[in-house]
């Protein structure tokens, strides 16, 4: 950043001025929130009644309900990241291959294929994708899954395993071409001429790609695994279009869910406030993790 | 020769992966010319999938059904997206030009505060969000949807990053012609981040016509939602839901496509920006 001359001395005001909007949203919309779901999560809220319980709320937390959330959050998180990274850098790596010449127009073509999906509402994607994988024998994908020698399933209904692969299937589908926009930003900043002398070296594209390719990329890869782990946390509406508020079972459920069904559904704003309280505690660890592991948010300061 | 097989290769691989993630497009263009009830029983089939046995009944029913409501969603949906886009890409590059430009006390704070609220997920606090609407008598209104998100942090990050890349002696040289701060920003520094602008108008107007969960939450009556809102209240199976709902999913999305093969060239910028900088 370019270190500019200060503005002059009777205008010291000026610069608090252009970031007051944002100190102004940020410390009613998040700070005054977060304080508030911190008191909450130790109260107990109905209508007419805000009494203080201590704990309680945290301890109500030992439930099987909690645990289900707890772990679909975790496993929906780690599944997008081993998929929506590997594929779409692969993917982009072949895509930038037929970038030149006469590929131009087959480059612009499908990377606007691949990433029609990001494009539309998660209720859009969630009507299709009922349709698409409805319990009926012949519906495409039990068609697809006979196909393949399996029996049909009730995709959305027969329990957590096909639920989670459904919405891991979701998410590759709606962020697969976002990422790989992300990697191709990455790809042009990687300079020719290391691929030119490697060539010359007589590496092949495979030795390329690992050697030159994925350490260059470590920086958009980074800020890719950190906007997966935090969107993997807060997954909620693909599982609320999928099966509405709740579900059979518990299939789908999700932390933000979870808060969801507390607050607006049982009247419970002190238990879904500790449930926040603790999702924000995770995500805050992990953050702290990440940036430990990739320097992610050293970017602040410079 | 070698080389030209396996480009040929490569293209063919890519095909086949862009018409699988096609489908699902190409089934909701379709399912909005069937009849909704054969698809409720059914899904989606292969055969659904032949483009053959169109009706326009559907359509018919999404425009007429329930005296039209279908466009009071519409409409909805257009005057959330232009308040919303217009405020908030104003109010996001004023903060975003002010951190790139000055040095003040407390900046690195701030700057650290927009990357961390960038990534940290807001659903968290739906819960003390409504209290705080309620609190404002905004339950239910245009303005207590998109009130807390006015100010965007990625946006403000993104034209921080290109209010930073600017040549610096023109804010210099304005000053020297007595120019205010304000000014300088309105007048010089503001029409030079024109591209900055139409990569975030588009970001921007897209989360706002998709945006699901926090107006889920503050508008209440059929009146005053928006498409997806709409859409969502057309889940359930009764009379002719199915029929508005496929028809509707894909009136809603078209003009999103329609407006991404024009501007292809600016949802990518605004998105590849943040990755490489970031």
């Amino acid at each position: 950043m370019p270190a500019l001359s200060r503005p002059f001395k009777n205008q010291r005001y000026v610069p608090y001025v252009f970031v007051l909007p944002f100190v102004l949203s940020a410390g009613l919309f998040f700070v005054y929130p977060v304080i508030q779901t911190i008191i909450m999560s130790f109260q107990e809220i109905a209508p007419g009644l805000r009494e203080f319980v201590g704990l309680d709320n945290y301890r109500r937390l030992a439930n099987p309900r909690f645990y289900t959330a707890l772990r679909n959050s975790f496993v929906y998180t780690f599944l997008t990241i081993a998929v929506l990274i590997p594929v779409p850098m692969v993917l982009a790596v072949l895509l930038n291959s037929a970038r030149s010449g006469a590929g131009r127009s087959a480059f612009t073509v499908l990377r606007g294929m691949l990433f029609l999906p990001a494009l539309m509402s998660v209720v859009v994607v969630g009507t299709v994708f009922r349709l698409m994988f409805a319990s009926s024998e012949s519906a495409i994908a039990n068609t697809v899954a006979q196909l393949l020698g399996f029996p049909p399933t009730e995709w959305l209904l027969a329990g957590p395993t096909t639920a989670m692969v459904l919405l891991v299937l979701v998410a590759t589908w709606r962020w697969t071409g976002i990422n790989i926009i992300y990697f191709l930003a990455g790809l042009q900043q990687i300079p020719n001429e290391l691929y030119e002398s490697a060539e010359l070296d007589g590496a092949n594209a495979f030795q390329k790609f690992r050697r030159i390719t994925v350490p260059l990329l470590r920086p958009v890869t980074v800020f890719v695994l950190t906007i997966s782990v935090f969107g993997g946390f807060a997954m909620f509406e693909e599982s609320f279009v999928l099966w509405g508020p709740t579900s059979p079972g518990n299939v789908g459920l999700t932390m933000v869910k979870y808060i969801y069904q507390q607050g607006f559904q049982s009247a419970q704003m002190g238990l879904g406030s500790a449930v926040g309280i603790t999702l924000l505690a995770i995500v805050f660890l992990v953050s702290l993790a990440l940036l430990k592991l990739t320097g992610f948010f050293r970017q602040g300061d410079e | 020769m070698e080389h030209r097989i396996a480009r040929i290769v490569v293209v063919v691989i890519l095909v086949a992966i862009a018409i699988v993630f096609l489908v699902p497009v190409y089934a909701l263009a379709l399912s909005a010319f069937r009849p909704g009830q054969q698809l409720l029983r059914y899904g989606i089939t292969p055969e659904s999938l032949l483009p053959t046995g169109f009706t326009m009944s559907s359509l018919h029913t999404l425009f007429t059904a329930r005296d039209g409501i279908f466009l009071q969603w519409f409409k909805n949906s257009v005057v959330l997206l232009v308040l919303r886009t217009s405020i908030s890409i104003m109010l996001s590059a004023f903060v975003g030009y002010g951190l790139a430009t000055y040095q003040f006390a407390g900046r690195k704070i701030l700057l650290s505060a927009v990357v961390f609220l960038m990534v940290v997920p807001i659903q968290i606090l739906i819960l003390p969000l409504f209290n705080l609407m309620i609190h404002f008598r905004l339950m239910n209104t245009v303005w207590g949807v998109i009130l807390p998100f006015l100010v965007l942090p990625f946006a403000v990050f993104f034209f921080r990053q290109y209010a930073g890349s600017l040549p610096s002696e023109l804010i210099d040289s304005g000053r020297v012609d007595g120019v205010s701060e304000f000014g300088i920003y309105f007048r010089i520094m503001m029409p030079l981040m024109v591209p900055a602008f139409g990569a975030m108008i588009i970001l921007i107007s897209l989360m706002s016509w998709n945006d699901f969960v926090w107006p889920l939450v503050v508008l209440r009556s059929n009146d005053m939602f928006t498409i997806p809102l709409g859409l969502n209240s057309l889940l359930t199976p009764y009379q002719d839901n199915y029929d508005m709902l496929l028809s509707g999913a894909f009136m809603a999305t078209l003009p999103v496509f329609i407006l991404f093969f024009l501007f292809q060239r600016f949802f990518v910028s605004g998105l590849g920006e943040g990755a490489v900088k970031g």
